[in-house]
């Protein structure tokens, strides 16, 4: 197959980005993108160029870091797939592919294709773990979860935090992220000690990270790459008016 | 720890504005409610009653404040929201997001700003006339005589059209948004979301066209 490839190539966040167009002949239909990339900059570091950068690591879709967004969408036309798992066969021979980074305040460009997602880094930390300070594992029986609510949590849990939520919204808006890592804990006895500060920090956190808010339009759903529900950012905002609403108040520590 | 934040949190403030939203839906149920007795072939009389009853009600006096407040809620949260939201992505996407998302979802700041347009012209000719900031026209009754005041208004063409499209705007205000509301109080569950989005449609629909019969039936079947 033969592409023509629109690509953003900016040297560092300083540098003013623009779009490059490189024509790429005989491409495999069974490369995945990113292979395609890798083929491409074989051939621009053959010809003495610059290579594209871009982030990846598993390339089996599990860690989250090879979030591109192309033709208009992230992770590209097929859903429920990460760019690393996305075939060219999923395009039509000779068209023009526009590869671009996640474009987010939150989400700062380093270089070309690849942003900074330490955001996500910091929601985390304000509050996506559960505190356990010492002790060998408990007896798993001593916590029965009922079937249901493990299944939710799990299904919350195969978030990756690749930020195609982010990257799909037209607010640029994490609650998709934030709420599967909170409902993640949320529907299970482990997480609920500590359900209501975490609901509040973590969304204290995301908000001071400067993505927008949810306009419920569901973008997020249609292109996450493990298919999340929106029905997580529902339970989110219950959860935080349970927090608001019966939590204690803050003591100063 | 960090210290507690002054300003409202992304989901405190859609809340609230979910919260003024439904105040609001329901008013329009109401205003509607009331707006159809014009219709009744009665030169207006069932529905000058009703307009006088309820203009002498001290409780309904309450909700109008109400009303009020929910309206500036609403309007300048969605304008903050706005500019959040904007502020968000400083720099855009060369090719336009292809995600599926409901057309309306993604114009709810647009189609809000049309209804607001709508809702100054809109007081300017009723409302401003009761509290005699504005002229009554010289053939009505008394500072409530709203019927006559209709007969002028839509009998002309332009008026009846800028409401008349204003209505196709608030009903794709309302598509979105009643669901929209509820998944932003967190009511979301698969055993009844799916009759939520249908009760909004329906809603939606009767809203825009009920409204929308009041300018049809002066301007093309009264006499
Ligand atoms: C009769 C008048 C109105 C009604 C019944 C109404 C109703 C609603 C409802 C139910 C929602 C969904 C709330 C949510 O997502 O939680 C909404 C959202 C919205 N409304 Fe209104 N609205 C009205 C007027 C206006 C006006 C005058 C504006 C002016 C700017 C406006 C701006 C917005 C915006 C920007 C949103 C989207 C919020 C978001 O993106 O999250 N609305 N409205
Ligand atoms: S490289 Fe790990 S998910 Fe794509």
């Amino acid at each position: 197959m033969d592409f023509t490839l629109k690509i953003w190539r900016q040297k560092n966040a300083e540098a003013k980005g623009s779009f490059q167009t490189y024509p790429l002949r005989e491409v495999s239909p069974e490369m995945s993108l990113l292979e395609m990339l890798d083929y491409l900059n074989t051939q621009l570091i053959e010809s003495g160029k610059e290579p594209v950068a871009f982030e990846q690591d598993c390339r089996e879709g599990i860690c989250g870091s090879c979030g591109l967004y192309v033709n208009g969408r992230p992770h590209g036309p097929a859903r429920n797939t990460t760019t690393c798992e996305l075939h060219m066969r999923e395009f039509t021979d000779g068209e023009t592919i526009v590869i671009e980074p996640w474009r987010a305040k939150a989400f700062p460009l380093i270089k070309d294709l690849v942003v900074d997602r330490s955001s996500f880094e910091l929601i985390m930390l304000a509050g996506g773990f559960i505190s356990i300070n010492t002790g060998g594992a408990a007896e798993a029986n001593s916590l029965p979860v009922s079937k249901i609510n493990s299944d939710r949590s799990f299904a919350a849990a195969t978030c990756i935090g690749c930020g195609a939520c982010v990257a799909a919204c037209k607010n640029s808006s994490a609650m998709l992220f934030a709420a599967a890592k909170i409902a993640q804990y949320a529907l299970i006895p482990q997480g609920r000690t500590e359900a209501r500060e975490r609901v509040e920090n973590m969304v204290r956190q995301m908000d001071d990270e400067g993505f927008g808010f949810c306009s419920n339009t569901y973008g997020c759903e249609f292109d996450c790459p493990k298919g999340i529900s929106i029905d997580f950012i529902a339970l989110m905002n219950r959860e935080f008016f349970s927090a608001k609403v019966c939590g204690h108040k803050k003591t100063s520590d | 720890m960090k210290k507690p934040r002054k300003s409202l949190s992304s989901l405190s403030q859609k809340y609230i504005m979910a919260l003024a939203a439904i105040f609001l839906m329901l008013f329009l149920i109401m205003h509607l409610a009331t707006n159809l007795l014009m219709l009744l072939g009665d030169e207006g009389e069932a529905f000058d009653r009703a307009v006088v009853y309820l203009g002498g009600n001290g409780f309904i006096k309450i909700v109008e404040y109400l009303l009020f407040a929910a309206f500036l809620i609403h309007i300048s949260l969605g304008v903050v929201l706005q500019i959040i939201n904007t502020r968000a992505r400083p720099v855009k996407y060369l090719k336009a997001i292809r995600t599926e998302t409901s057309l309306f979802s993604r114009f709810m700041f647009h189609t809000g700003v049309i209804i607001f347009i709508f809702l100054v012209l809109h007081l300017v000719n009723f409302f401003f006339v009761r509290m005699n900031w504005v002229p009554l026209p010289e053939h009505a009754l008394h500072s409530h005589d709203f019927y006559a005041m209709a007969i002028v208004l839509f009998q002309n063409p332009w008026y009846s059209g800028i409401y008349l499209v204003s209505f196709v705007f608030l009903g794709f205000h309302l598509k979105h948004g009643f669901q929209s509301a509820f998944q932003s109080l967190g009511l979301n569950h698969s055993k009844y979301t799916p009759a939520i989005k249908l009760i909004g449609t329906i809603y939606a629909i009767a809203i825009s066209v009920g409204f929308a019969l009041i300018p049809i039936y002066f301007l093309f079947f009264y006499s």
